[in-house]
């Protein structure tokens, strides 16, 4: 595919959301809400790894990092920011019929717009991040390699080989004991995980390149997509409603009758052990 | 689609014979909610030489299982076990299938919802049925758990859902004869599968990560010193947990900062969270008031960490902490700890 | 340079590391970076108030600028709520109250001198100030900050973040030597530009560097605490006693300090107070005191207990200010350099203003910039218009004025002990009722006052204070 006389390259698609930085979220210790405003937007951290990946395998074998958000136009932000990482190539898909969309409307317009990508030139890699952290759902990346029929690699922890002539990639899943050692072919979609790598600090040509970049916009008239399947139209979930996890229920004080601390300590032993002790399965 | 879909089913994890334990903890959900629809409840098992495992199933309570036994099940591949559940699913229509939040269900619900272009709503820890309107209630939260969402499948099916581990409980496995077993066909051929697993490596677990343990015993400023913390070290150990702490804590170099729990540290949501020491600022609290369990111990009876606490202690932690610390030892001994919902 | 080149050699590639890969990917860099520009009129080095109103200044005025800020974003690393002045601030922003993020006009500044459990106060409240043009008005500078970048942003100044200007750019020899852009922490990290606004703020490592700025002493360093306490907006109308989103600022005097040369401060933001306390660096290791003891200890003066009561702590910040006034103002300029806001100790420590200099000082130095770019000369000679700039304003002129305060209060401590107590003692006995004629009691609190220091000793501080102050 990529054989351009003799020179192997891979050209690596990278899905990049802009989140709300959760970390700092706080909540009203009052009404106990959720307090929105003044929180930063930041790259859904993941997709910083993602990207930094991408870059690194670029770096190695050539070819282009092409950045995609689906977001309101402020999302321009984080993808200039890509660029000042030193991506070379980033585009926003904006539009109303967009808002409001879940992950299976969501994985549509994404794969919509790597599919027009695809008509321009060819992708090899497609890197998503684990999750996003405010819908955290995981669920938009494998819905795009689903849409495209590619292998679909989830929670990538290492690249061990990328081997453009063989059209194989060779990874480390990080399961929950342990890891696992898969080869697939490329194309293939990876979502990654924050210990395949550290983010590496960009030269500041790129920076400043990030900083004059014209971020290209697509809307539905670029990509004419069905919209009955787009937004909340084409979102087959709905939140009915939204609410902050409930206020713990009064507690119980042990041993204010001036029970002695062994005997507190015997009581407490009582109350707990048998919550977190359960025969060995 | 001719008629109305049908039936909850539970997607089986499950490799080698070994079943994930949330699979069954969602046959014992999934009864409840299959009673309350008035349906019947399903598993469904993809592997192979499964026949073991299909017959434990009805030991959970499932009235039909689904299966497909087929050599390149195993080991668990996303793209054949999504191409044989979309399979069972187009030829059997159910109302509502259910995996489990693990690595491995958290990758293959979103491969096979995408194609049977139906809704998903990850990561439940609640669930409930709207019966008139033979709706799933999922609920779930979100933004870094600050917020909890339920959420509805509007008019695809089945409504799908992964449920977080150890949210619900275990149900007991009874004796039950084996009844309808629906087969299916894996329609790949080897040279159809793209990906190849080529190592297992499984990882003793060393020192874990805060956000992932379920026992965490945590100390602040109220200790005093680094010598007292090490009462938090005791207790964690005894529990088998890992230690948290206060920033300030961290700051006095009793304990390194990937120990710290709050706003500007760790979000926990462990199952058992002892608070020793700690005054419960809101920025300690918003990391931690979603523990199943909190015991505070604390000499001040006006400690704000007592209104979250389950269980509260007016105490000198440096006294209370050791003679604690032997009468849990006293209590496990023998025993394996691990938390249970 | 803190480079954290990750070693991926385990990657197997189908073509192996080579030189002629090595310039492949050199090539491909290069390509990159073709387009962006590589050298700049002005670059202007900090993103706070001073390198923000002058960057926003370049920008509109046509000068190609770079500014570069070493925190995430303009503000980043600024959390604290504190005064704005309206009127410099309009002169860089017109109307921005109809843009900014503010927190509240202020329509009453109050003062209050403390004794150990007592307050004098005096205030002086205007309702005209809750109109436009307004006088002054509460902010979070880290969104103030942000705001004013995206000002500059919009006026065509390029932005670069998370960079640290590590060393300025020399060419030249003796009086020839001159600055011809800065050399940042990062890889191929050398801009170049015809001036430099060194805007860093109050550690100013760059401009000592740089042979501009003097160490400073701890004499002339002070240290700031500073906390935000959230409170109900409508509990702050009430226990400020003002209206719906109007607000009030407490400058505080005497024991808010310990007796130490400084000032204490309440300002109210929208649902915080912000709370602090400024004093010198010296005294601090002189009395081993830590500034944050001082602020508890002021926060639970009586007379402002009530106020936070209840409240709740969500930011805390400790800070260098330097409080040396005019006497510390370094060389503002050089051949392709020049000088603004906290890093050229444009503060004025007596009336608690920093920003509105910052952002005047800014401005001139980025009008003296166009000018220069004029005429194509950015030698000494011709930046030298900024400090006549300067001087012609209220920025070095109310400097000079207040030149000795500092000094004076050093050297004279008793201005912040025995005068506060002898102020309650005296307002004690006035606005006590206890049937003494009041002339009595006047004599009374004159005798008291005599107790504690002599008429000529007291004749001699008026003199001095009426000399600093006057
Ligand atoms: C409270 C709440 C709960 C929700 N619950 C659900 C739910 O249960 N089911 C559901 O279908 N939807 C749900 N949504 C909607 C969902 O958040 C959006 O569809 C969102 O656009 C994508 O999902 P995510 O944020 O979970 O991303 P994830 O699927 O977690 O993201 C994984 C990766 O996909 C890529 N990616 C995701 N979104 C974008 C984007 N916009 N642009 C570029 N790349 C992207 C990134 O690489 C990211 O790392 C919920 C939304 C909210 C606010
Ligand atoms: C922006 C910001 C971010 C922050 N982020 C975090 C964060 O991530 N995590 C965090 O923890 N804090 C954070 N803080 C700090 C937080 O506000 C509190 O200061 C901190 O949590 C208090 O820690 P503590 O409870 O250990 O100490 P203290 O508040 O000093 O409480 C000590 C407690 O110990 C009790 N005590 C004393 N002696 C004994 C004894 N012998 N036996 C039993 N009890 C005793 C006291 O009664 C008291 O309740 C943050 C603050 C800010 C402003
Ligand atoms: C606690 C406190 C309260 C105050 N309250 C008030 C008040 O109420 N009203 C008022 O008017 N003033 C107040 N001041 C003073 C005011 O904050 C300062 O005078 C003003 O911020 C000075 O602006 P500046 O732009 O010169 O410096 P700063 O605001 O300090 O900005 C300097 C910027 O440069 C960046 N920087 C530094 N070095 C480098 C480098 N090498 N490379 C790249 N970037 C760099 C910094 O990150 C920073 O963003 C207060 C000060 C303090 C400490």
């Amino acid at each position: 595919m990529n054989i351009m006389e003799g020179a192997f390259v891979i050209n690596i698609a990278v899905c990049l959301k802009q989140v709300p930085d959760t970390s700092e979220v706080r909540l009203d210790p009052k009404t106990n809400t959720l307090k929105r405003e003044g929180i930063p937007s930041i790259i859904n951290p993941y997709d910083a790894h993602a990207l930094e990946e991408a870059l690194t395998l670029r770096d190695q074998v050539g070819g282009q990092v092409i950045v995609l958000s689906m977001g309101p136009p402020q999302a321009v932000q984080s993808l200039k920011k890509a660029i000042s990482y030193g991506a070379d190539r980033a585009i926003l898909l904006t539009d109303r019929v967009f808002a409001g969309s879940d992950t299976l409307a969501t994985s549509y317009i994404l794969t919509g717009a790597l599919q027009k990508l695809m008509q321009e030139e060819p992708i090899d890699l497609i890197l998503c991040g684990k999750q996003a952290i405010d819908g955290d759902t995981a669920q938009v990346g494998p819905g795009i390699a689903s849409r495209l029929g590619w292998p679909l690699l989830t929670y990538v922890s290492k690249v061990e080989k990328i081997s453009p002539q063989a059209r194989e990639i060779m990874v480390h899943r990080k399961l929950e004991e342990g890891r696992e050692v898969l080869r697939a072919s490329l194309p293939a979609l990876l979502t990654v995980v924050k210990e395949i790598n550290e983010i590496r600090y960009a030269p500041l040509p790129d920076l400043i390149r990030g900083a004059t970049y014209a971020v290209e916009i697509w809307n539905n008239e670029d990509l004419h997509l069905d919209p009955t399947q787009l937004g909340l139209k084409g979102s087959p979930t709905w939140v009915s409603k939204t609410g902050t996890p409930p206020l713990r229920e009064k507690g119980e004080m042990l041993g204010k009758d001036q029970a002695s601390s062994a005997q507190i300590a015997s009581l407490l032993a009582e109350r707990l052990i048998p919550d977190i002790v359960v025969p060995n399965r | 689609m001719a008629e109305h879909p049908l039936g909850i089913w539970v997607y089986i994890e499950q490799e080698k014979g070994q079943v994930a334990p949330v699979s069954w903890e969602l046959m014992g959900e999934g009864r409840r909610l299959a009673d309350k629809l008035g349906t019947s409840l399903s598993g469904v098992v993809l592997g192979h030489q499964i026949d073991k495992v299909i017959n434990r199933v009805f030991a959970y309570g499932a009235d039909s299982v689904y299966a497909i036994d087929d050599p390149l099940l195993e080991p668990y591949r996303n793209q054949t076990h999504s191409h044989g559940l979309v399979q069972l699913c187009r030829d059997h229509q159910p109302e509502i299938l259910l995996m489990g939040a693990t690595t491995t269900g958290r990758d293959l619900s979103g491969s096979v919802a995408t194609q049977l272009a139906t809704g998903l709503t990850a990561d439940c820890t609640e669930l409930d049925i709207d019966v008139e309107k033979r709706k799933l209630l999922q609920t779930r939260p979100a933004f870094g758990g600050n917020i909890l969402a339920t959420i509805l499948c509007r008019d695809r099916w089945p409504q799908m859902a992964t449920v977080r581990p150890r949210v619900f409980p275990e149900p007991e496995a009874q004796k039950a004869p084996s009844s309808t077993v629906v087969r299916g066909k894996l329609s790949l051929q080897p040279k159809d599968v793209t990906v190849e697993v080529i190592k297992r490596i499984n990882e003793e677990r060393k020192e874990g990560y805060l956000d992932g343990t379920d026992i965490i015993v945590a100390g602040g400023r109220g200790l005093g010193t680094k010598e007292n913390f090490q009462l938090v070290h005791n207790l964690a150990q005894a529990l088998g947990g890992m230690a948290g702490a206060s920033r300030p804590a961290v700051e006095s170099g009793w304990i390194s900062y990937s120990h710290q729990v709050g706003q500007t540290g760790y979000s926990v949501r462990p199952k058992l969270y002892i608070a020793a020491g700690i005054s419960g600022a809101i920025q300690h609290l918003v990391g931690m008031q979603n523990a199943e369990i909190i015991v505070a111990i604390n000499k001040d009876p006006d400690a704000p960490i007592f209104r979250v606490a389950t269980y509260g202690i007016i105490a000198d932690a440096a006294e209370f902490l050791p003679i604690f610390t032997e009468e849990v030892k006293k209590r496990m001994e023998g025993k394996a700890v691990t938390a249970k919902a | 340079m803190s480079q954290k080149n990750k070693k991926k050699q385990d990657i197997a590639l189908a073509k192996e590391s080579s030189p002629s890969k090595d310039k492949a990917m050199k090539d491909k860099k290069l390509e990159r970076w073709a387009s962006i520009p590589h050298e700049f009129e002005a670059i202007v080095v900090g993103g706070g108030p001073a390198g923000l109103s002058a960057a926003y200044t370049l920008a509109k005025g046509g000068v190609k600028t770079l500014l570069i800020e070493r925190g995430d974003f303009p503000g980043s690393k600024n959390v604290m709520g504190g005064v704005l002045y309206s009127y410099p601030t309009a002169q860089v922003f017109p109307d921005f109250w109809k843009k900014a993020p503010l927190e509240r006009p202020i329509i009453e500044q109050r003062a209050y001198l403390l004794a150990e459990d007592s307050a004098i106060t005096a205030g002086f409240k205007d309702n005209r100030f809750f109109e436009e043009p307004y006088n002054n008005f509460t902010v979070f500078r880290g969104r103030f900050d942000k705001w004013m970048a995206g000002e500059a942003m919009e006026a065509g100044a390029l932005l670069v973040s998370e960079t640290v200007v590590t060393d300025l750019l020399y060419e030249g020899e003796g009086t020839g030597k001159k600055v011809v852009g800065v050399i940042t922490n990062r890889e191929e990290g050398t801009v170049r530009g015809h001036v430099v606004l060194l805007c860093e703020g109050a550690n100013s490592i760059l401009a000592q560097r740089a042979g501009l700025q003097e160490d400073l002493s701890p004499g002339d360093l002070a240290c700031a605490v500073k906390e935000v306490i959230k409170l109900p907006k409508g509990a702050i109308e009430e226990r400020f006693n003002v209206e719906k989103g109007q607000g009030v600022t407490i400058e505080l005097l005497g024991e808010a300090t310990l007796g130490m040369f400084g000032m204490g401060w309440i300002y109210t933001n929208k649902d915080t107070l912000s709370v602090g306390v400024g004093v010198m660096i010296n005294e601090l290791s002189r009395r081993g005191l830590n500034p944050n003891t001082v602020l508890e200890k002021m926060k639970n003066h009586p007379a402002l207990r009530p106020l936070l009561v209840e409240g709740e702590t969500v930011e805390y910040l400790a800070k260098i200010i330097p409080e040396g006034g005019y006497k510390q103002v370094p060389k503002l300029y050089s051949n392709g350099v020049l000088v603004c806001g906290d890093t050229a100790m444009l503060v004025n420590g007596v009336h608690r203003e920093g920003s509105n200099l910052a952002m005047t000082s800014g401005k001139m130095a980025a009008e003296t910039v166009i000018e220069a770019k004029a005429k194509g000369d950015f030698s000494a000679e011709a930046l030298k218009r900024y400090k006549e700039r300067l001087e012609d304003s209220f920025v070095l002129k109310d400097l000079k004025k207040y030149q000795n305060v500092s000094g004076l209060m050093q050297t004279n401590p008793h201005f912040f002990t025995v005068y506060p107590n002898m102020a309650r003692q005296a307002a004690q006995e006035l606005f006590t009722v206890n049937n003494v004629p009041k002339k009595e009691k006047q004599k009374k609190i004159i005798r008291d006052i005599r107790k504690k220091r002599s008429l000529t000793q007291i004749a001699g501080d008026l003199y001095r204070i009426w000399r600093t102050f006057g």
